[in-house]
């Protein structure tokens, strides 16, 4: 496992063991309920998740003098207890993301650290520890292997992440600080959403149920409404005219269609009669086809492929209206 | 197809199978193999577990099977349904069928046939006989559309060279026993990629998804860009040597490039996919469940061999590939086209009673334009 110092706990306090870090200062939860001196901290804590629920970073001033450095861990660790007896997703959500966010620009910073090589070291060996990503460094080049790239980069929906559009060569890739530390966010964010789903709910403690009572609020905001409009999205419209013309739509056109529709609830009745026109259809095989789909003779019931994936079939005809959705099922969703 | 067309084909395929079991093996880790076969006629069998040359040998005398596949991917229990095989890695495949490649002429070499009056015309919309739109397109051999689709595997297998540090060693190249052929990459640091990871190779392999930012065009400050050298590595430098085709012609297309504006380039990126990009067909290598041709087995849309290539310039696969024995037999042929076998030309036919040799009549039953007598 990593040592880390002090300065690096506080650029990375998710890498901290919650109980063992408080009793090791000598401090329990309890204390920061009560002790009119810490409730400081608390307060520090309640701002760093509301922060982070206006989908801002909160900063810290890591060059600031020793007795700072405790209250920056301290407040990410009592942000997680509040979180936990809040218990609202969406807060975890929104802390682990904006966490992830904040400890990407130390990691950034750390990876091209010329002056302190250990700095650079730890921050490799974080990236290699926890997210499993191997990098060389090569002038001011970050080189990472292509297959340990795409583990990475197929969480991203940004062109310009993708393959094709990075500079390559001999199996590897090649990255910017930046872009190296973005490559993990996702794995940050999850790293610490999963640390906090996975510690354990304390007793309220006393003191900070006002805190909680106002997390709760705040978390209401976030509630969103979602309304649907019926229109099919371009590639189901064009899939069903093909198919009406008589003309031949490919296996991946055709379970598009199928598992779309049903998603959006139809039977497998309903759709059938829909590939009667095409030119090798066959009742029984349609029928078979439909239900293994569905789930009905199967143990799985298939879900409509990705935007990406029919781009890369061929059978993505996007319009302004798909609004960078990616999945032909959230077309004309929006939020209110 | 008829009974009598299955039963010399069976026996055709049979007899090959026979006398050629050293082409024929279970590959690496054939316990870790999902197997699959078809009949003549009949739907596919799939979920098969084999381990040993001997047990794939004994199916495929027993079962005389049309077509016989084999997974790339390697299962802890490959025998189980999909869900439960528990997948551990997948050699990484492509697909290059010259279907895809748009070659000159192809429509010379293709006829129709109707799904309803089984008519076998020249190429058209719809029957001619009884004009229904039911209808298949044959494409019979043509040594333009193999030529076409060596070059898009010698450059494919380029780019797994230089741009993925793959070993050259470690690609196989397959004749896909039709009119295409099969690359497997073996041992690589991808076989342990998934679907989305091998979706985004394909789309580098074609050329899709390209930006114009990737070649250094700046979009709101087009006086700072500088487009990719000719030396470079990737996509980069082989798109250079495309839009110069010279070094010295560098800086006047490349300023002539820039005042075109982002829209225009972009534009040019997408017209130069087809042209510069590798046609495989991906669905084939995004697929990590596929059970794909077993090599040395035999392909029932044409009696031909999926075979490995060793010299792909020297590879000539309608005398390679064709194996079926020489033994004159009748056939009632309706090919509207000419077509070659082992450096023999065979057709046009017009419902015509020929004495020809077993493998062009075993060819010309597959590709539906021939029956038994």
């Amino acid at each position: 496992m990593l040592n880390l110092g002090t300065d690096e706990i506080v650029k990375y306090p998710f890498l901290a063991e919650a109980g063992k870090y408080l009793s090791d200062k000598g401090f329990s939860l309890e204390q920061f309920g009560t002790d009119p001196d810490l409730k400081k901290i608390v307060n520090m804590a309640f701002e760093r998740i509301k922060i982070a629920s206006e989908g801002k970073i909160y900063s810290s001033d890591v060059s600031q003098n020793d007795s700072s450095l405790p209250m920056e861990v301290f407040s990410f660790l009592i942000a997680v207890i509040l979180l936990k007896l809040t218990g609202m997703h969406t807060l975890i959500r929104r802390f682990s993301l904006a966490e992830a966010r904040r400890s990407e620009r130390f990691l950034e910073k750390d990876l091209s650290n010329y002056k302190d090589k250990t700095k650079e070291q730890l921050a490799l060996k974080i990236m290699d520890d926890l997210f499993s990503i191997k990098i060389q460094k090569q002038e001011d080049d970050f080189i990472i292997s292509i297959s340990n790239y795409l583990k990475h980069s197929i969480n991203f929906h940004e062109r310009e992440w993708k393959l094709i559009n990075r500079k390559i060569g001999n199996g590897s890739v090649f990255l910017t600080s930046h872009e190296t530390v973005r490559l993990v966010r996702k794995e940050i964010d999850l790293y610490i959403s999963s640390k906090i789903n996975s510690a354990n709910t304390p007793e309220m403690i006393q003191g900070f149920q006002e805190y909680v009572n106002r997390l709760k609020t705040l978390a209401k905001k976030f509630e969103v409404k979602i309304i649907e409009s019926t229109e099919y999205p371009p590639c189901i419209k064009r899939a069903i005219e093909v198919l009406e013309k008589g003309e031949n739509l490919p296996h991946s056109g055709r379970f598009m269609l199928a598992t779309f529709l049903l998603a959006k609830g139809q039977m497998v009745e309903q759709i059938a009669p829909l590939f009667k026109n095409a030119p090798d259809y066959n009742e029984k095989v349609t029928l078979y086809q439909l239900n293994h789909l569905s789930g009905k003779s199967s143990t799985t019931q298939y879900a409509c492929p990705s935007c990406e994936k029919l781009k890369s079939q061929d059978l993505c005809f996007a319009i302004p209206e798909c609004d960078n959705i990616i999945n032909p099922i959230q077309f004309g969703r929006k939020r209110v | 197809m008829n009974n009598k067309d299955i039963e010399l084909l069976e026996e055709s395929f049979k007899k090959f199978y026979f006398d050629h079991f050293n082409l024929i093996h279970v590959p690496q880790n054939p316990n870790q193999r999902e197997f699959g076969f078809q009949k003549f006629n009949s739907g596919m069998s799939r979920h098969i577990s084999l381990k040993t040359d001997k047990e794939l040998h004994l199916l495929l005398m027993q079962k005389i099977p049309s077509d016989v596949y084999c997974s790339n991917a390697c299962y802890s229990f490959p025998n189980l349904p999909m869900n439960e095989k528990d997948w551990k890695n997948a050699e990484l495949i492509f697909d290059i069928d010259a279907k895809d490649l748009d070659v000159k002429n192809r429509n010379k070499h293709s006829c129709i046939k109707c799904a309803e009056c089984n008519e076998v015309t020249s190429l058209q919309q719809s029957c001619p006989k009884c004009n229904s739109n039911k209808i298949s397109k044959i494409t019979l051999t043509c040594k333009d559309c193999i030529t076409a689709a060596k070059d898009q595997v010698k450059r494919l297998n380029q780019i797994l060279i230089d741009d993925f540090a793959v070993d050259p060693n470690s690609i196989q190249v397959f004749f896909s026993g039709n009119e295409g052929f099969h690359i497997y990459v073996n041992n690589s640091d991808y076989q342990e990629v998934g679907a989305k990871e091998r979706a985004e190779i394909v789309d580098y392999v074609m050329f899709r998804g390209i930006i114009p930012e990737t070649f250094g065009f700046k979009k709101f400050n087009s006086g700072k860009t500088e487009l990719p050298k000719f030396d470079e590595s990737g996509w980069r430098g082989r798109l250079a040597k495309t839009l110069y085709g010279s070094k010295s012609k560098r800086p006047e297309i490349s300023k002539k490039i820039i005042s075109s504006g982002h829209t225009a380039f972009q534009k040019k990126l997408e017209t130069l996919k087809d042209q510069i990009g590798i046609r495989v067909d991906p669905n084939v290598t995004v697929d990590i469940h596929r059970i794909f041709r077993l090599p040395g087995s035999l392909n029932s849309k044409s009696g031909l061999t999926k075979i490995l290539v060793n010299d792909i310039d020297k590879f000539d696969p309608y005398v390679d590939a064709c194996f079926i024995d020489s033994e004159n037999i009748e056939v009632i042929a309706n090919c509207p086209i000419q077509f070659s076998l082992k450096n023999k030309t065979f057709g046009p036919y017009k419902q015509a009673k020929i004495s020809i040799p077993k493998y062009a009549a075993v060819y010309m039953i597959c590709k539906g334009v021939a029956n038994c007598t």
